[in-house]
C-alpha cells in the first residue's frame, strides 16, 4: 500500500474584487507555484505567467516561482490572490532596446545629418579630434554592453514591466540625444586642459571599461551551473576584481568611473549631469545589493562599502 | 531609468491601525508653538501685503506703480514659504515634501525669476490679478492652518478654505500664465538667464524657450491638482459620504 496522497484544491481569486477566477482541483501537495501559474495560463491563455503576480493576500508580496503548496501557510483548500502584472518584457529584450538606442542616436549626431545642426554644417566633420575619440568611446562603451546582455549576463528576474521601458528609454535615448548634440556641435570647445586632460581620461576610461568588463563576468560566474541561489562575490586573480575586496558592487564604481572620465575627456556639462544622475542612480542600487548581502550571509565581509571604498 | 527587480506587488507594509496612529500622533510642544507662530506670522504678511495694495489702489486710484511698492514685502513673505518644505521634510507636517517643494518653487520662481528680474512686466493687468489671487488664498490657508493648530476651527474659515480655490485656481493660473507670456518678448531681446554657444562648458540654455515649456507643463499639471483639491472639499465638507472600498 503506497501512502495516501492528499491532493489541495487551489482557488484563486482577483485580488480587487475578490471573485473566483479559477478553481484548482487535484493539485499535488509537491507543486511549485510556478506550476500553478502554468495551470492558470491554461485558463486564462491572455496572462501568461510572467505577468501572473500570485499572492497570500490582497495586497501581498508575490509568490516566487520555486515557493512549494505544502510550504506555504495555507490548508488543503487554499485560496490564492491574483493580480495582473501587464504586458511583461524579457530582460534581454529591454537591454537590447535601451542601449542600441544611444548607440545609433549618437552616430546621427557625429555624422551630422541634415536636419540635426542645419544644412550649412551637413555631413561635415569636426576639426577636433577629442570628438572622433569622445565618439569611439561612446560606442564602445555601448557596443560592450550590448555584447555583455548576450553573451555574459545572466538574469535573475525574467522581466520587466512593458510600461518602464518606454519610461527607460525616454531617459536614456534622450540624454544621448542632448550629449551627442553639444560634442558633436560645430561650436564645440574641447576641454581646457588640452592634450594632457584627454589622455588622462582616456587612460581612465579605459581601466574603468576594463574593470566594469571583468566584474560582470566574474558574477556571471558564480552562476555558471544556471542556479538562481546568491552567492557572495569574491575577488579572483585579475586585478580588476581586487575591488571586491572594498565595495559590494564594483561593477557600479567602474561604471560611474567610465561616466567620470567620459565628461572629463568632453568636458561637457550634459555629460556632467548624466554622469551624477547614474551615480545616484546606482548608489541606490548598490545599498540595495548590499544590504541585502549583509542581511543573508553572516560571514559577509565588514570591509565592503557599498559603491564607494570607505565612503558610501 | 532601468529599475532594479520591480515586479508591482505591493510591499504589503503598515496596517490601517499604524498608519491612523501615526497622523494622529500629538506634534511635541515646541514643533505646535512654533508651527503656530509661523502661521500666525504669515497671515499678518499676507494681511499687511493686502491691505498696502489696497491703499495704494485706494490713494492712487489705479495699479501703475503698485508691484514696486509691495515688492519687498511680497518678496519676503513668499521667499519664507520655503520654510513649509522644511517643516514637511523633518516631519512636523504630514504633507508630501514633493508636494509642497512643487507649489513653493513655482510661487519663488514667479516672483524671482518673472516679476522681479523682467521688469517691463510688472505693471501688467494679469500681475495684479495672481497678487489678489494669492493675497486672498494665503490668508484663508493661514488662518485655517493657525485655527487648526490651537483646535478652535470656526466653520467659516474652513468654508474659505475649500471653496474659494474653485475660483481664485484658475483665476491665479491665468494670472501666472498671462504674465508669462507677457514677459516673452523682453527674454527674447535681453537674452536674460540664457547660455549661447560656444562656451567651455559645452552647453547653451535658452530662457526663452524654457518658458514656452513652463507654460506648456501648466496643461497637465493644472487639472490634476485641481481636481484633488476638488476631491478633497467632497472629502472635508461632506465628509462619510466617500468610504474607501478598503476591507
Amino acid at each position: 500500500m503506497g501512502s495516501r496522497v492528499t491532493f489541495f484544491e487551489v482557488e484563486i481569486l482577483d485580488w480587487k474584487t475578490k471573485q473566483q477566477l479559477c478553481f484548482l482541483d487535484k493539485v499535488e501537495p509537491c507543486a511549485t507555484i510556478s506550476d500553478i501559474r502554468l495551470m492558470f495560463h491554461k485558463s486564462y491563455p491572455k496572462w501568461y505567467p510572467a505577468r501572473q503576480s500570485i499572492r497570500l493576500d490582497p495586497k501581498g508580496k508575490s509568490l516566487r516561482d520555486e515557493e512549494i503548496l505544502q510550504h506555504l501557510p495555507v490548508g488543503t483548500t487554499a485560496t490564492l490572490y491574483f493580480k495582473d502584472l501587464g504586458p511583461q518584457i524579457g530582460w534581454t529584450m529591454v537591454f537590447l532596446t535601451e542601449y542600441a538606442g544611444p548607440l545609433f542616436i549618437y552616430f546621427l549626431f557625429y555624422f551630422r545629418m541634415p536636419f540635426v545642426y542645419g544644412l550649412d554644417d551637413k555631413i561635415t566633420s569636426s576639426p577636433h579630434p577629442v570628438v572622433n575619440l569622445a565618439c569611439i568611446c561612446h560606442s564602445f562603451h555601448y557596443i560592450k554592453r550590448l555584447i555583455e546582455t548576450i553573451f555574459v549576463h545572466r538574469f535573475s528576474h525574467g522581466t520587466m514591466p512593458l510600461r518602464n521601458i518606454i519610461k527607460n528609454c525616454f531617459y536614456y535615448w534622450g540624454f544621448a540625444a542632448w550629449l551627442a548634440y553639444y560634442i558633436n556641435h560645430p561650436l564645440y570647445t574641447p576641454p581646457s586642459y588640452g592634450q594632457k586632460q584627454i589622455n588622462f581620461a582616456v587612460i581612465m576610461f579605459l581601466i574603468c571599461e576594463a574593470g566594469n568588463f571583468s566584474i560582470h563576468v566574474a558574477l556571471s560566474d558564480l552562476r555558471r551551473d544556471g542556479s538562481k541561489i546568491r552567492k557572495i562575490p569574491y575577488p579572483t586573480k585579475n586585478p580588476f576584481t581586487w575591488l571586491f575586496f572594498f565595495v559590494s558592487c564594483p561593477n557600479y564604481t567602474y561604471e560611474v568611473g567610465a561616466w567620470i572620465s567620459f565628461t572629463i575627456m568632453t568636458q561637457c556639462v550634459p555629460v556632467g549631469l548624466f554622469t551624477f544622475l547614474c551615480f545616484t542612480q546606482m548608489t541606490v542600487w548598490a545599498k540595495d545589493k548590499h544590504y541585502t548581502y549583509v542581511r543573508e550571509f553572516k560571514d559577509y565581509p565588514s570591509l565592503r562599502m557599498p559603491i564607494i571604498p570607505f565612503l558610501l | 531609468m532601468a529599475s532594479s527587480e520591480e515586479d508591482g506587488a505591493g510591499g504589503g507594509g503598515g496596517s490601517l491601525e499604524e498608519k491612523e496612529k501615526g497622523r494622529k500622533r500629538r506634534l511635541g510642544a515646541l514643533a505646535t508653538a512654533w508651527l503656530i507662530g509661523y502661521n500666525i506670522a504669515m497671515t499678518a504678511g499676507w494681511l499687511v501685503l493686502a491691505i498696502a495694495m489696497a491703499r495704494f489702489y485706494m490713494q492712487k486710484g489705479t495699479y501703475k506703480g503698485l508691484y514696486k511698492t509691495i515688492q519687498k514685502t511680497l518678496k519676503f513673505f513668499q521667499t519664507f514659504a520655503v520654510l513649509e518644505v522644511v517643516h514637511c521634510a523633518v516631519g512636523i507636517v504630514h504633507t508630501s515634501v514633493l508636494v509642497t517643494g512643487v507649489q513653493v518653487s513655482s510661487r519663488i520662481f514667479m516672483v524671482w525669476f518673472i516679476t522681479h528680474s523682467i521688469k517691463q512686466i510688472q505693471n501688467e493687468e494679469s500681475v495684479i490679478l495672481f497678487l489678489v489671487v494669492w493675497t486672498v488664498t494665503e490668508i484663508t490657508r493661514y488662518s485655517f492652518y493657525t485655527f487648526n493648530l490651537l483646535n478652535h476651527l470656526p466653520y467659516f474659515i474652513k468654508w474659505a478654505r475649500y471653496n474659494f480655490f474653485i475660483i481664485l485656481y484658475p483665476a491665479g493660473v491665468a494670472g501666472e500664465l498671462l504674465t508669462i507670456y507677457a514677459a516673452l518678448p523682453y527674454v527674447k531681446k535681453t537674452g536674460i538667464f540664457s547660455l549661447r554657444l560656444p562656451n567651455k562648458y559645452n552647453v547653451s540654455f535658452d530662457y526663452y524657450y524654457f518658458l514656452i515649456i513652463v507654460m506648456a507643463s501648466y496643461i497637465p499639471l493644472f487639472p490634476q491638482l485641481y481636481f484633488h483639491m476638488l476631491w478633497q472639499r467632497r472629502k472635508v465638507l461632506h465628509g462619510e459620504v466617500i468610504v474607501e472600498k478598503d476591507d
